[in-house]
């Protein structure tokens, strides 16, 4: 066979590139379109499934994350079958797109709708204005409230980071520093409501004729005293016994961070000063604590961040009964429990306003650190 | 005082304060693991402390006093002379014996009793079948009744929480990641701006967001399915995912890049094939961070799942458990330990990058 016109066989081999090309194109479409169909049955299929419990979690998590990354590969393949020019456009879209969509969708959207909820009355029905507010500033439960969480944010950011930095500097000068460290930090691996359960158990109380199983009041009743319902009885300061709680959880967190940060004080200094004959307390509040200072605020302002939204903790142990509730908890028993959308919201609001700007602060010093 | 070298506090203060700090951390969880092996009618009779091995008095002798006896003149037993009342009271012998009157006057008895080390206390599972199983179990009391009860059924919420937390670790770190490498390596307009916009979105506390996203998801009968809390998760993690990850990929070295695209590869083979890899430990604390995050959370599964039957997670369960059930501790224990299980798993297990992921995360 002789090539008689070699420009016409290039032509037809273009056209055929350009004809699987868009066969390709075309396919890719259609499995992308089954795939979204079998994704979409799939979730009713496994939500009213009726097969046993654990083949149905399992096909449910496969379905999750398999389903998303195979959303992915289909939406860049058609973006790749796009021209060149579109392609510059489409490829960053589909890179970054969802995550915006979800992120507009979860926290920018409803920022907004929250924010004119607050600004109806209890049912949605009607426009207050700024009442909501008033009832979040004046009204006797909510100032409470507040003074709850001052107590949580005075009680617990300060014997956090005081336990923090007496274990980081004992620590950092003992043999067994891993090992303590492990049994500080662990608690924070618990669940708030698991830890509620573990304190719950320790202030458990029983009338004065029994046994105490909890240890507090056992302690108590055989230094002589009286078992006490630790927390319901002395209010506001039975707040102090749920407080510790998030400090035993917290002081881990810090423990680390001020551990990295000792670490990182230069040994010449603290010895030049021990030569100079300054006593181990004296280099500690004089050269040890002015160094680490950026670490001691970013602490506090992460447990300062963590107090404001304590949820958890309150609910389990109270529920926000003995005048306990918090800021969260508050809005969760107004909106919930009490049905008052408006001054739900409103209160909603209100921590968002209180959080933001230590949250800039944090995020400032956050970048400052270097990261993972 | 004893000083080493380059340690100016002496030794044994630091490790005797660091032992009694420690002992503090320590004790709340152990009581709780202790307490969830013990029998029922142990933990409501004795403090979890009383296992330690300590003396008790164990009876060894019991007397019937002679009726002839005059009672309310002295007497003696087993070595010990006392009247009724200080019997009643118990009396040492010299060979540290202790004789004690129970009972009244005239039929009462006389135990003579030794210190003794306590046994082995007692141990069981039973604590951990009731919470874990589904169908009922039969409960006997202190004076032989049987009493029939459903379970706790904590087995099926351990399957509820991982077919929750998996895919919500999964897909917001898969999205961040996409978004991250993005926003590092592609050029489009207003990334930079983008980019802040969403790491701004930090600030927003959870709270804020679970009211209209339940509206919405009632209007879609979405409320009460997994897929609403994985959803909910990655909408309320990424912008710290984002944020963690991009600080990660944007360091990694612009040759590799630059090579990857001069060999022609696209951007996904490159992100896919080259990124994800590079960036494993920046995944990994993330991953755990995240996990933790959504396996203890309890206000977005409260709000999301709700109270529809056979989705409930173990957070769920156990806060139901401490509202209905307050008092039984056998199984508030062993139902805590089981919520924790997993988690104190990971971290014993990969200390290293749950100490990092966690501090990482914890600005959230």
């Amino acid at each position: 066979m002789t090539r008689l016109n070699p420009d016409a066989d290039d032509l037809s081999a273009d056209i055929a590139r350009a004809r699987r090309r868009r066969n390709r194109a075309l396919l890719m479409l259609f499995g992308g379109i089954i795939a979204s169909v079998v994704l979409f049955e799939g979730f009713f299929l496994l939500r009213d499934s009726q097969a046993p419990k654990l083949i149905t979690a399992l096909a449910a998590m496969v379905w999750g994350a398999g389903g998303m990354a195979i959303l992915y590969l289909v939406a860049n393949q058609l973006a790749e079958f796009a021209p060149v020019a579109w392609q510059k456009k489409l490829i960053p879209l589909v890179f970054v797109g969802p995550a915006i969509a979800f992120v507009i969708y979860f926290l920018a959207l409803p920022t907004i709708r929250t924010f004119i909820a607050s600004l109806f009355n209890r049912d949605g029905t009607v426009f207050v204005g700024l009442e909501n507010y008033i009832t979040v500033f004046t009204e006797p439960f909510m100032i409470n409230t507040f003074r709850n969480n001052v107590m949580w944010i005075v009680f617990g950011a300060s014997f956090t980071i005081i336990f923090g930095l007496v274990i980081a500097t004992l620590a950092d000068r003992s043999k067994f520093e891993n090992l303590a460290k492990a049994i500080i930090f662990m608690p924070m691996a618990i669940s708030l409501v698991g830890a509620g359960v573990i304190w719950k158990f320790i202030y458990a109380v029983r009338d004065s004729a029994d046994t105490q199983i909890g240890l507090l009041n056992a302690i108590v009743v055989a230094l002589g005293g009286e078992p006490q319902a630790w927390i319901a009885q002395l209010q506001p300061w039975n707040n102090l016994f749920l407080i510790v709680i998030v400090i035993w959880m917290q002081t881990g967190y810090a423990m680390v961070l001020f551990s990295a940060a000792i670490k990182a004080v230069p040994s010449e200094i603290l010895e030049a000063a021990r030569v100079d004959g300054a006593g181990e307390l004296r280099i500690f509040f004089s050269i040890l604590i002015p160094s680490i200072m950026g670490t001691i605020v970013t602490v506090s302002a992460t447990v300062i961040i963590f107090t404001l939204k304590i949820f958890d903790v309150v609910l389990v142990m109270t529920g926000g009964q003995y005048d306990t509730d918090v800021i969260a908890t508050q809005f969760y028993n107004q909106y919930f429990v009490n049905r008052n959308f408006g001054l739900g919201s409103a209160i909603a609001i209100v921590l968002l306003l209180t959080v933001v700007p230590v949250m800039v602060y944090n995020l400032r010093q956050f970048n400052k650190r270097e990261t993972l | 005082m004893a000083m080493s070298k380059g340690n100016p506090f002496p030794r044994v203060f630091v490790n005797t304060v660091l032992v009694v700090l420690c002992l503090l951390w320590l004790i709340p969880t152990l009581g709780l693991f202790v307490s969830s092996f013990r029998p029922r009618d142990q933990i409501m009779s004795s403090g979890w402390w009383t296992i330690i091995p300590h003396q008790v008095w164990a009876t060894t002798e019991q007397l019937t006093p002679d009726p002839s006896i005059d009672r309310n003149g002295e007497m003696t037993f087993a070595g010990a002379t006392g009247t009724f009342e200080q019997f009643r009271q118990g009396v040492d012998t010299p060979d540290g014996k202790h004789v004690i009157w129970i009972g009244n006057k005239r039929a009462g008895t006389v135990q003579v009793q030794e210190r003794q080390w306590s046994g082995l206390p007692p141990f069981t599972l039973q604590n951990y079948h009731d919470v874990l199983a589904g169908k009922n179990v039969t409960i006997q009391s202190e004076n032989g009744e049987e009493a029939i009860r459903k379970g706790e059924d904590m087995s099926d919420a351990f399957i509820n929480s991982m077919a929750v937390t998996f895919p919500a670790v999964v897909i917001p770190i898969l999205m961040a990641a996409f978004a991250a490498y993005g926003f590092a390596w592609m050029r489009f307009p207003g990334r930079k701006l983008v980019f802040a916009l969403m790491v701004a979105l930090l600030v927003v506390p959870l709270q804020i967001a679970l009211v209209p996203v339940l509206s919405d998801y009632v209007h879609l009968k979405l409320n009460g399915t997994y897929m609403s809390v994985w959803l909910a998760h990655t909408g309320f993690g990424l912008p710290l995912a984002v944020y963690l990850l991009y600080n990660y990929i944007s360091s990694l070295p612009r040759e590799i890049m630059e090579a990857a695209i001069v060999d022609g590869a696209s951007h996904f083979k490159i992100f896919w094939r080259l990124v994800l890899p590079l960036s494993t430990p920046a995944l990994a604390s993330f991953a755990i961070f995240q996990f933790l995050w959504v396996w203890n959370d309890y206000l977005v599964a409260l709000i999301f799942i709700g109270n529809v039957p056979g989705v409930q997670v173990l957070t769920m369960r156990l806060a139901d458990m401490v509202g209905s059930r307050g008092s039984d501790w056998h199984l508030l224990t062993a139902g805590g330990f089981v919520s924790m299980i997993l988690p104190l798993a990971i971290f014993f297990s990969l200390q290293r990058f749950f100490v990092r992921g966690l501090t990482a995360g914890s600005v959230k």
